[in-house]
């Protein structure tokens, strides 16, 4: 998909999104894996020991942690591709691994090839969630990882549901939190 | 975790999005000034001759040069609130060139044996003290805001932060100190702001994470 469909494809599922449309979101959030994997892939290279995908799901999280900073009136791409870079250049220097990332991210973008998801099974969420308190690793456990919903959730762990949301959204903060203090 | 499964995940997470860091720039900004002022007109106030002063430019070129740091350090710290903005660095030069510009004035129009004694003058220790402290409450404020945000270069956003705090501080501040001369202003003020700066720029770092 050319850069202009692109950006005008994901502003109308974000803003459908944030009217409350769940599956726009989610649309949203697969275009968007399609676009920073791309990147990510191209600027990490071959042999890095950074893996690709665990920096597409910690932009991933982060987007969807900051997306109130996203303003309607802007390009949606940019703001997408620039916490894409954020958290590209956060994991390699987690890793102390050099990286040039040029400023321009939708450059960036047009240049990169596209890429394919290897449709791993990735451990690097599950092990930043063992860093959770104890109450907010029930809850992220269980409707992130088990993928119960969080009506299950709150009958399963005896919460209210408008605790397990509390409870997992600011374990969504912390878990992002965490990729920063991992070395 | 498959990256599918986290994005249904995302989308099953429904708290609805907070303001923008904008708006909530502008909340902070208005709670900061009540604040600042509350605290000035409660303990401190104005100098006793404020009208007489005033009339003179020394006294209102102090305003002129707090005001524009207000809000040039403003204007660099909104755009640092988003990740994919640039932040325009060389706004915070316009304070300092309007100082030093006074300064020039002051030392072509006023005899060397005075500038020591300008330069020196009698609140050096009030205005070291009392403006760092009326700051501390909006420089607080302006974290917070930054947290909420996603800012690409957090120091630099929280380095703002503190100044657009120590140019608010010093507003007030400068209407009850009784040392005009552009020379104390220029030794004594900077310090004072840096001071924020400098709490403000280590703060942004950490509390600017994300």
């Amino acid at each position: 998909m050319a850069a202009t469909d692109l950006e005008e494809t994901m502003a109308n599922l974000m803003r459908a999104a944030l009217a409350g449309d769940e599956s726009a979101y989610a649309d949203f959030l697969r275009h968007g894996t399609v676009a920073a994997r791309r990147v990510i892939t191209y600027r990490l290279g071959r042999a890095s020991p950074v893996a690709p995908e665990d920096v597409v799901q910690e932009t991933l999280l982060a987007v969807h942690l900051k997306r109130h900073t996203w303003r309607q009136s802007e390009p949606i791409l940019p703001w997408f591709l620039s916490i894409a870079r954020h958290k590209l250049v956060d994991a390699c220097r987690r890793q102390r691994v050099r990286i040039s990332v040029p400023i321009d991210d939708l450059a960036e973008f047009l240049a990169a090839p596209d890429a394919t998801d290897s449709g791993a099974d990735n451990q690097h969420i599950e092990r930043a969630v063992e860093g959770l308190s104890e109450a907010q690793r029930k809850v992220v456990r269980s409707i992130a990882i088990e993928g119960r919903t969080i009506r299950e959730t709150a009958a399963a762990l005896a919460m209210k549901e408008g605790t397990v949301r509390v409870a997992f959204h600011r374990g969504l903060s912390a878990l992002s939190q965490r990729f920063g203090r991992q070395t | 975790m498959k990256t599918e499964d986290l994005i249904a995940r995302l989308a099953a997470d429904p708290v609805p999005r907070g303001a923008e860091p904008r708006t909530l720039f502008t909340l902070a900004a208005i709670g900061a000034l009540g604040v600042v002022a509350a605290l000035f007109f409660g303990l401190i106030g104005p100098r006793a001759d404020f009208l007489q002063a005033l009339q003179t430019w020394r006294f209102d070129y102090k305003f002129l040069v707090t005001l524009a740091l207000a809000a040039s350090a403003s204007a660099v710290l909104v755009p640092l609130l988003y990740p994919e903005s640039r932040a325009n660095l060389r706004l915070l030069l316009i304070a300092p060139g309007l100082l030093a510009l006074a300064v020039v004035i002051e030392l072509a129009t006023q005899p060397a044996s005075v500038w020591a004694m300008s330069a020196v003058g009698k609140n050096m220790i009030k205005c070291l003290t009392i403006v760092p402290a009326l700051g501390i409450v909006p420089l607080l404020f302006m974290l917070l805001v930054i947290r909420r945000g996603a800012s690409p270069r957090p120091g630099w956003a929280g380095f703002a932060a503190g100044l657009v705090s120590g140019g608010l501080a010093a507003t007030f501040y400068a209407a009850n100190c009784t040392d005009d001369s552009p020379l104390f202003v220029a030794t004594w003020y900077p310090v004072a702001v840096l001071m924020l700066g400098g709490l403000g720029a280590a703060a942004g770092k950490v509390i600017g994470r994300w």
